[in-house]
């Protein structure tokens, strides 16, 4: 290839990377300089003002140890919240797994009459929208108690999880070979020893992939929270959303930067699982 | 084989039933709610007025068919758009050099990253006191924030649509990169000694070996795009609106009447969904009949 051409291509693709994570410098900067005026393009003071508005680190003086934990044990809102997306996010994530893995082995492992028909039923939560049913949801939950409790969240957010996690753990178990169960067994193992020994290492990478992007999903999760946890249940991107509509740059970008933190964390941590060929892939369009 | 039968049966049961009773069965006391049917105020009979109402009636059917127009004119630019950046991200990635991992990371960090957090990213670069104006401002390209063009809360929906160029985008990068790197370079370099130029190169052979993958993604994208609340209710202004928003609106209305337009509004929206998704699989099928 024409060297010019070649340069121009290796430019483009650094211009481009730079536009793409422009919002992320804007964020860094907003939440590390309280008075970021227009025009400034580099803030004149940096500030650790949001965060302490916001109850995360304490005023000057007393960023000691101590002072950090009396703070955070004061239970400001965004720790009660982090608190909040982290409980349910684990939880929702444990449950569905614990349901998706006889499923997923069923459906990966076995044919039978209606699979097809079943694996539509399963999926058909990607794809229509969930606004279609969590209106519907909202008012039978409030009728039956539902409605803003811990537990009505936790079980709303099941509702994209399980798809993806059923569908990426079937995957698993399609290229997964049963035999090696069948001869632990015959040299005398039980069914939890088997279990333990021989099936969990075998889908465990697989498993914990599907895992962390159930948690993302929860995570993330937006629209749901707010109409089945009707304002009672306080989670991270609620308070995004409801610090970005009122308007203070600083304290949103401060509370964006907790918000995203596990997200590119899982992103580093699993780059090398993620390809359009899995499973997985496809449920990071939800989030 | 009984016993095999009853280990299926047990197997699917519990995921079955999360997705049966709360998606399924949201949907259809949505649809019943849609039809007029609200015992908590009484009301039994069921039609389909609130349809009706707010496709045609005076007081929303302005507001009903702007929504639509502005929801297919948001779904289809920016379904294409990231999947014609993607493309040539993915296209130009592929070659080796300096700080390559560094930009596969970068391309691939709006994937996980929740698009709530994009909506508000997009607000901090593209308002008129944003970070692209605060440079043009600095190069003299514009004099007052006001001078910087209307790119969020904007009437024909830019903003939403680059939130959404921006986070799936990545999306498409990915599911590209892998197709590309299990194709590997053979097929090009085949066509390239037998005199194919770049763009012939591009046009057929790369692109039709994409292409499957890229549609189904693309599915994926619109259809959630087309349904998504966050997004529009952070970049979208009052008039004209899209379709979730309107919905969540009446929804949350005060006026339980209110409330069977905004389950009707939700029943319309996963209805195109879904037309759109069963012509999708109509065509894919159709193809693999004809292939």
């Amino acid at each position: 290839m024409n060297n010019n051409l070649k340069r121009i291509n290796i430019y483009s693709i650094y211009l481009g990377a730079l536009i793409l994570i422009l919002p992320l410098i804007a964020f860094f900067i907003n939440a590390f300089s309280f008075r970021w005026f227009y025009p400034q393009v580099i803030p004149k003071e940096l500030s650790l003002q949001a965060w302490v508005r916001l109850k995360l680190i304490p005023k000057p003086g007393q960023r000691t140890f101590e002072g950090f934990l009396d703070l955070w044990a004061s239970n400001p809102t965004v720790i009660k919240a982090l608190v909040n997306s982290l409980t349910i996010g684990i939880l929702v994530t444990i449950v569905s797994i614990i349901i998706a893995l006889p499923a997923a082995r069923v459906l990966g492992l076995l044919n039978f009459r209606f699979k097809k028909l079943i694996i539509f039923i399963m999926v058909s939560p990607t794809i229509l929208p969930p606004i279609a049913f969590v209106l519907g949801l909202n008012i039978n939950f409030i009728s039956i108690g539902f409605s803003g409790s811990f537990f009505g969240v936790c079980l709303v957010h099941l509702v994209p999880i399980m798809p993806y996690v059923v569908l990426t753990m079937t995957g698993i178990f399609a290229n997964y070979n049963p035999d090696f169960e069948h001869q632990a067994r015959t040299l005398g193992a039980n069914k939890t020893t088997t279990f333990f020994q021989i099936t969990l290492p075998a889908i465990a990478p697989g498993m914990v992939v599907a895992a962390l992007f159930a948690f993302l999903v929860s995570w993330s999760q937006y629209l749901l929270t707010f109409l089945i946890g009707a304002g009672k249940v306080m989670t991270l991107p609620l308070l995004v959303f409801s610090t970005a509509s009122s308007g203070n740059p600083a304290l949103t970008a401060a509370i964006s930067i907790i918000f995203i933190f596990p997200a590119i964390l899982i992103l580093v941590f699993t780059s090398k699982f993620v390809s359009g060929q899995s499973g997985a892939t496809s449920g990071f369009g939800k989030i | 084989m009984g016993g095999e039968r009853l280990k299926i049966v047990l197997s699917l049961t519990p995921p079955l039933l999360i997705i049966i009773t709360l998606f399924f069965g949201g949907i259809f006391y949505g649809f019943l709610q849609s039809l007029g049917y609200q015992p908590a105020i009484g009301k039994y009979e069921l039609n389909f007025s609130a349809y009706y109402n707010v496709m045609f009636s005076e007081r929303y059917a302005k507001l009903f068919w702007s929504g639509l127009a502005l929801n297919l004119w948001v779904s289809f630019a920016s379904t294409f758009l990231a999947a014609v950046f993607a493309l040539f991200g993915a296209l130009a990635i592929r070659k080796t050099f300096v700080g390559k991992t560094l930009c596969n990371f970068i391309y691939s960090l709006n994937l996980p990253m929740p698009h709530l957090v994009v909506a508000v990213g997009m607000i901090f670069v593209f308002s008129q006191s944003g970070l692209l104006a605060r440079l043009a401002a600095q190069i003299g390209m514009i004099s007052s924030p006001g001078d910087f063009p209307v790119l969020v809360r904007d009437k024909y929906g830019f903003g939403i649509i680059l939130a959404y160029i921006w986070k799936e985008a990545a999306f498409f990068f990915i599911i590209l990169m892998s197709v590309l790197q299990s194709l590997g370079e053979n097929f090009e370099e085949l066509a390239q000694s037998l005199g194919a130029n770049r763009w012939q190169r591009f046009r057929y052979v790369i692109l039709p070996l994409v292409m499957p993958n890229l549609f189904s993604a693309s599915i994926i994208v619109f259809a959630f795009s087309f349904g998504a609340y966050e997004v529009p209710a952070l970049l979208g202004v009052i008039y004209p609106q899209m379709l979730p928003v309107m919905a969540f609106e009446f929804f949350l209305n005060p006026d339980l009447n209110a409330r069977s337009e905004g389950m009707a509004l939700s029943i319309i929206i996963a209805l195109i969904v879904m037309i759109l998704v069963v012509f999708y699989f109509w065509l894919t099928q159709a193809k693999i009949r004809k292939d």
